[in-house]
């Protein structure tokens, strides 16, 4: 049985090419139904950013196919056309690449955390149609653990990867949480909007839109839940913000530090941080000098980013050592199945003559107290548990080292073991 | 019994030593060091609660009437008002102030002898143990407090300085760390208070003297009531909280360091 991954991504189809291969909840299900057939099992993780189909069966040649079969029909194109656009690993590459995805390795902005969902999403609904069985139940558990373990043993998800964000985290050093804050949007364009809609996931209290057109502040206002307020009130909603974000387009300063300076008096000490993402700037520099006041333009964002983007590159290294180690492990895991059919009929076989002999020992038994019976009947289970660990450990060893086949091989007929016909890389969880 | 404690002095330093080395390699490398960090902190806190109790139980009285051994107990209690918060995320590199603090403090301690076998003391327990205890435990107090300032006083020079890597240490916001600056000092005020009440209250059955630790202790009390007044009365908040709670805890260390050496206990 071979694990077998074909897909594409951002990195090699433009986004006409992925919008053609996505998959909607609907179409994944008729895929995975498809693709599972005589016993295969598969699932397809769609994103924005890639479509994979990760499937397991006997006869990798033959599944692979049927994949470029499944995505040529989604797409409409023809095998040839699609052909370069798509990769196809096996086994372990196929692990080590579905763990880095899940630890964000393969990500646009390395570490992104929505991946980890939409892997774990991908897992669902190929269990919900039964498509899951040993093997990509085993490689979707261990990525979901290997995108949670990265997160947590390496800073990669920490810092913010968008201005947005990086305005929004750098407002939380700031203020105890954002939470009831009150925001003073300067500007109605679509940077406030972004801006605002990061700073309102984080729970803001209020929020005030002030513009030189008075229906677009409504406008924004009234999307966003807030109100709305001339320029001309700037100055005394400036008194009573915390979070001031500046984008109109103006072409001077819509507020000077002598205007914030004198906002402040009325503020006792409460400190107040403003975002100007406005180009020309909006809001005066000498603003950052007063006590209390907290001033980051675009170019102090854009640096924040690109050196939060960094130091998510340095902890990749980090993360790839991770995704590479349970790699290593998942592939172990893989060669073990080989003798684990070998393994479960000789424990059976051992465990059956151990009944049969206690049986056949029941009249010379019968004058035992239940007490001693309990004895005896653990003293024949240690004895065969005992002489069976060696031959155990020995033949996992073996599988790990790749020659496990040819061990298991020996032991069936060494113990004259039949074949195994329910054996756990054939049958489905 | 002081054998014992001696003995524990090494482990207690080791714990407060490796949690001061891992919280700078986390300020490097943040990571899996923290948690080696954090229980250097657990670690060398116990084996120090362990060496004062062997020291309690071999003591004639109040054990830790000298300068030294008072020392010994400011540092465990420190490092005990530090575990309620050190092991927050938020608050790890309060670790970088506080930890190097208390290995240095304990091996002073040490050195003058105050790990070890307890001297006797001249003056009562019950009044060593209320006035010295509930003034060690607001001077640590002071302590917890200074470093939350100078870590507010830190971060907000970044963030004004709008540093690149702003970011990438994982600090409290500054108004956690103004809000627990004056939490901290609310909490230890009460018991300078009751502490120099308690040692007034004694020099005035005794006739005795008035010395210079007495007026600067006085001059700290001062300083952090005016805080917290000023707090309350004048909005006194950020920058301008975080230099007067620095200059708090100066008097602190001259009391402390400076004068107490030379004084009576």
């Amino acid at each position: 049985m071979r694990l077998v991954l074909v897909g594409t991504s951002y990195q090699r189809a433009p986004v006409e090419l992925r919008e053609l291969l996505a998959y909607d909840p609907e179409l994944r299900r008729e895929a995975l139904g498809r693709l599972s057939v005589e016993g295969a099992e598969a699932a397809v993780l769609s994103t924005c950013n890639r479509t994979e189909v990760y499937a397991v069966d006997a006869e990798p040649g033959a599944l692979e196919e049927r994949i470029y079969g499944e995505l040529a029909g989604l797409s409409g194109l023809s095998h040839s056309e699609l052909a370069p656009a798509l990769y196809s690993v096996a086994d372990e590459a196929a692990a080590l690449h579905l763990f880095r995805v899940a630890a964000g390795l393969d990500s646009m902005v390395p570490g992104e955390a929505q991946i980890l969902g939409q892997v774990r999403e991908a897992y669902e609904a190929a269990r919900a149609t039964e498509t899951t069985g040993p093997i990509l139940h085993r490689l979707f558990r261990q990525a979901l653990r290997v995108g949670k373990r990265v997160r947590t043993e390496t800073a990669i998800g920490e810092n913010p990867a968008s201005v947005s964000s990086a305005a929004a985290e750098l407002a939380e050093r700031v203020f105890e949480g954002l939470a009831g804050r009150r925001i003073l949007l300067l500007g109605a364009g679509k940077t406030a909007d972004l801006t605002a809609a990061n700073l309102i996931s984080r729970g803001v209290g209020e929020i005030v839109v002030a513009n030189r057109s008075r229906e677009r502040a409504e406008a924004l206002a009234r999307r966003l839940g807030g109100r709305a307020v001339g320029l001309d009130a700037v100055v005394e909603e400036v008194a009573l913000a915390d979070v001031v974000v500046a984008s109109t387009s103006s072409q001077g300063f819509v507020l000077s530090g002598a205007q914030v300076e004198r906002a402040m008096k009325e503020r006792r000490g409460r400190p107040i941080f403003f975002i100007d993402i406005a180009v020309p700037r909006d809001l005066d520099p000498a603003i950052n000098e007063l006590e209390d006041c907290y001033l980051y333009d675009i170019d102090d964002l854009e640096r924040v980013v690109a050196e939060s983007v960094a130091g998510r590159r340095e902890e990749a290294v980090r993360a790839e050592a991770i995704a590479s180690e349970e790699a290593d492990a998942f592939r172990a895991w893989q060669l073990s199945l080989d003798v684990v059919p070998a393994i479960a009929s000789l424990r059976a076989r051992a465990e059956s003559i151990r009944r049969e002999e206690l049986e056949r020992a029941e009249r010379r038994l019968a004058s035992l107290s239940p007490s001693q019976r309990r004895a005896v009947e653990a003293l024949t289970s240690q004895i065969v548990a005992k002489l069976l660990h060696q031959p155990t450990v020995r033949l996992k060893e073996a599988a790990a080292a790749a020659d496990g086949v040819l061990y298991a091989d020996a032991v069936r007929h060494l113990f004259g073991l039949g074949d195994d016909a329910d054996s756990p890389r054939q049958s489905r969880q | 019994m002081g054998e014992v404690a001696l003995l524990l002095f090494w482990p207690a330093l080791a714990g407060y030593a490796e949690a001061a080395v891992a919280y700078a390699g986390d300020t490097v490398r943040p990571g899996r060091l923290v948690r080696y960090a954090i229980w250097g902190v657990r670690l060398g806190w116990l084996a120090q609660t362990a060496l004062l109790v062997a020291q309690a139980a071999g003591a004639d009285g109040f054990p830790w009437g000298s300068w030294a051994g008072s020392l010994n107990l400011f540092v465990w209690m420190c490092v005990g008002v530090y575990l309620i918060w050190g092991c927050r995320a938020p608050f790890r590199l309060l670790g970088l102030v506080v930890m190097p603090l208390a290995a240095l403090l304990l091996v002073l301690a040490w050195a003058a002898g105050g790990v070890g076998e307890p001297a006797r003391s001249e003056f009562g327990d019950v009044f060593l143990a209320f006035h010295v205890g509930l003034i060690l435990a607001a001077f640590a107090g002071f302590t917890l407090a200074a470093a939350l300032a100078a870590l507010y006083l830190w971060q907000e020079r970044r963030l004004k300085r709008r540093a690149a890597g702003v970011l990438r240490l994982r600090a409290p916001s500054l108004e956690t760390l103004d809000a627990l600056t004056v939490r901290t000092i609310a909490v230890a005020l009460p018991a300078l208070t009751l502490g120099i009440g308690i040692g007034l209250a004694r020099l005035e059955s005794e006739s005795a003297g008035f010395d210079a630790i007495m007026g600067v202790t006085l001059l700290t009390w001062v300083v952090y009531a005016a805080f917290l007044v000023l707090r309350l009365e004048a909005g006194w908040r950020g920058r301008r909280a975080a230099y007067l709670a620095l200059a708090g805890f100066a008097l602190v260390v001259l009391v402390r360091v400076v004068l107490t050496p030379f004084a009576h206990f």
